[in-house]
């Protein structure tokens, strides 16, 4: 049977952002309405028994995440929206909030109620400006129409939903870095535990969702926990939207059940529709620029968060950079290298310094001055950094370099042997370390 | 004998802290209209968190002068209720802040992996010498900063770049000078825009999200 999207079914038609559409298309606010007929603990055994898991990364699953939110407390409680999509080769949020608001509003409010919140923030990147007035006006829509403010429905429940805008910041997608931004400070992360769950946002219990995560929320309302679940293999149900980069055909974000294996989202008509001019593919990056390569040979495999783990990745954030034969794989890590010093938050000592010498390192190598030692040094920096650092940066950052020095060694030596890059490409910078600093 | 290696004290560079202050910069105030968001803004936030509202009180400032001054910070902290030395930790972290003066468009081009596969790096390098400008630079008339910066969240329309608050998407390198040229005559009508905004408003009518057409390569 052909996959019915859910997603993002309407999202090419005109005004598909707007309430009329949502309303007409996708049974808008009838999750919210039936939620609020439910207790919060029925909708939490809900959302557990559907198997959510987070859509931003980690995988956790969603209902036990609210489960530790719930519990009795004097304080005010939080949902935060994580929507500062920032990991290189993912943009599926974006899509979400630019062409379908009204699902992420209306899952921001299930979420508040079933956690005992009355605000969501939805913390969205500072680049994504033209997304955020769209978001913003049809909030300002939802509450005009009753599905936002106070006593929506008339059954006493007040929710506001409000939109923070980032000023450029990767590691405010961190959940706690996120929380500090939120709170005014410097998007640094915080020593775990206390978790956000127990002390989040101004020390009160909050959940942090991805954007896609809550858009699941009114799916698995109103469809039933069994429906969502069944969508996709077992433990990886429900929809999930795949972002496919670099040297593909099509590029874009593609929804699929996670029973799609990588093979078909990269050369299935359907999805990206196979290599740029028919190029061979050298390696893809699965799951957002933090995780381990996979080998064209290693395709087979379900796209789904157990699968992409057991060929030896991570699924992440399901952005996938495809690339062909023409990259060199040492400029690759030395790209994401650049990417992760300058957004390192510095405040962790392995990450903040190694993510520069592992820059200094690889640019040596790339320039053709790199010593055979070399090779000893950036494996011992990057170890040095993983499983050392408040958050999961400092693993994402070494990720790159290790991934590569394990499947292209060889590289690695042929730089350092011919005193030069061995593999430059024509859609290099014609100065080969121009903008490197 | 000392077995150290002889160091310069005072005047060497690795003595001294890199830090450099914003520039005072004439009285800053926010106009009635600013104000007004802020005082707006600042509700949505618990009454003590009002700490909260600073990356907004700041896009307010720089929005109002363009780039960000110590007076400014100054009033920012006022308004928050914080000091100045806070407000300064935000702004130095952040890099949508300004704090010396930037052209009227500022072109900031993406330069992470998905953009980079299709030609950033040379998009920048055409960029560069089309305004005589390296990265990091302000062209003399003060109209155009050139910028390079990480990942935008674009990467199906790769190579992206952002100048102010507009998208402008695949940006072959041959078209850059070009895009230099339109800015020119035309200002920010010849920015593409994002696709999805567009679309959302017009209809993408058959294309999907991600159809890379021969023809619609700006």
């Amino acid at each position: 049977m052909a996959y019915q999207r859910v997603l993002t079914q309407y999202i090419n038609e005109p005004g598909s952002y707007t309430l009329d559409s949502y309303l007409k298309h996708q049974r808008g606010y009838e999750g919210l309405r039936k939620a609020l007929t439910l207790k919060p603990g029925e909708i939490i055994d809900q959302v557990k028994a559907s198997g959510l898991r987070g859509r931003g990364g980690a995988g956790f699953p969603t209902g036990m995440k609210w489960q530790f939110v719930l519990k009795d407390t004097p304080k005010p409680k939080y949902i935060c929206c994580n929507a500062d999509e920032s990991e290189p080769g993912t943009f599926k949020d974006h899509v979400l909030m630019e062409r379908n608001p009204h699902l992420l509003i209306e899952g921001c409010a299930i979420g508040c109620y079933a956690i005992g919140a009355k605000v969501a923030y939805i913390y969205i990147r500072g680049e994504f400006y033209h997304v955020q007035q769209i978001l913003e006006a049809e909030i300002e829509k939802a509450y005009k129409a009753g599905y936002l403010g106070k006593n929506i429905f008339g059954s006493g429940f007040d929710c506001d939903v409000y939109v923070h805008r980032g000023a450029g910041a990767y590691e405010a997608g961190e959940e706690t870095a996120l929380i500090e931004s939120l709170e005014g400070k410097r998007a640094q992360p915080r020593i775990k535990p206390p978790f956000p769950a127990v002390a989040g946002l101004y020390q009160c219990p909050t959940a942090v969702n991805n954007v896609e995560t809550l858009c699941n929320v009114p799916l698995i309302i109103m469809n039933g926990p069994e429906w969502f679940s069944k969508l996709g293999p077992e433990k990886n149900g429900g929809p999930k939207l795949y972002c496919i980069s670099g040297h593909v055909k099509k590029p874009g974000v593609y929804e699929a059940a996670m029973d799609t294996t990588l093979r078909e989202l990269i050369y299935d008509e359907r999805f990206a529709g196979g290599m740029m001019d028919e190029r061979p593919m050298k390696a893809v990056i699965p799951g957002g620029s933090s995780v381990p390569l996979l080998l064209p040979d290693q395709l087979d495999i379900p796209a789904s968060f157990d699968g992409v783990q057991k060929a030896g990745s991570l699924l992440g954030s399901a952005g996938l950079i495809v690339f062909n034969d023409s990259v060199c794989a040492v400029w690759l890590a030395m790209n994401l290298l650049h990417f992760y010093r300058h957004e390192s938050c510095g405040k962790c000592t392995p990450c903040r310094e190694g993510t520069d010498w592992l820059l200094k390192l690889l640019m040596r190598i790339e320039r053709g001055e790199g010593q055979p030692k070399d090779l000893d040094l950036l494996f011992g920096v990057s170890n040095n950094i993983v499983g050392k650092t408040l958050c999961a940066f400092g693993d994402a950052a070494a990720t790159p370099v290790l991934s590569t020095m394990k499947l292209f060694r060889d590289e690695y030596e042929a730089h350092i042997r011919a005193g030069a890059c061995t593999l430059p490409a024509p859609w290099r910078a014609k100065h080969a370390m121009a903008g490197a600093h | 004998m000392s077995f150290h290696p002889r160091m310069e004290y005072a005047p060497a560079k690795f003595h001294k802290s890199e830090r450099t202050l914003a520039e005072q910069g004439g009285d800053f105030k926010y106009t009635p209209e600013n104000q007004a968001k802020f005082d707006e803004n600042v509700t949505h936030y618990p009454p003590e968190q009002r700490k909260s509202a600073i990356l907004f009180a700041l896009y307010l400032a720089q929005g109002q002068q363009g780039y960000l001054t110590a007076a400014a910070m100054q009033h920012v902290a006022q308004q928050i209720g914080c000091t100045a030395a806070e407000v300064e930790d935000v702004v130095t972290y952040y890099t949508m802040f300004y704090r010396t003066p930037v052209g009227k468009y500022v072109i900031n081009v993406c330069r992470t992996l998905s953009c980079a596969l299709l030609g950033a790096e040379r998009v920048t390098e055409e960029l560069s010498a089309a305004l005589g400008i390296k990265p990091g630079e302000t062209d003399p008339t003060g109209t155009f900063t050139l910028v390079e910066v990480e990942c935008l969240g674009a990467c199906d329309r790769a190579p992206v770049v952002m100048v102010n608050d507009e998208w402008h998407e695949r940006l072959a390198p041959e078209q850059s000078a070009k895009l230099i040229a339109d800015i020119r005559t035309k200002g920010a009508a010849a920015f593409t825009g994002c696709h999805l905004n567009k679309e959302a408003q017009q209809g993408a009518g058959a294309r999907g999200t991600g159809d890379r057409g021969k023809g619609d390569r700006t």
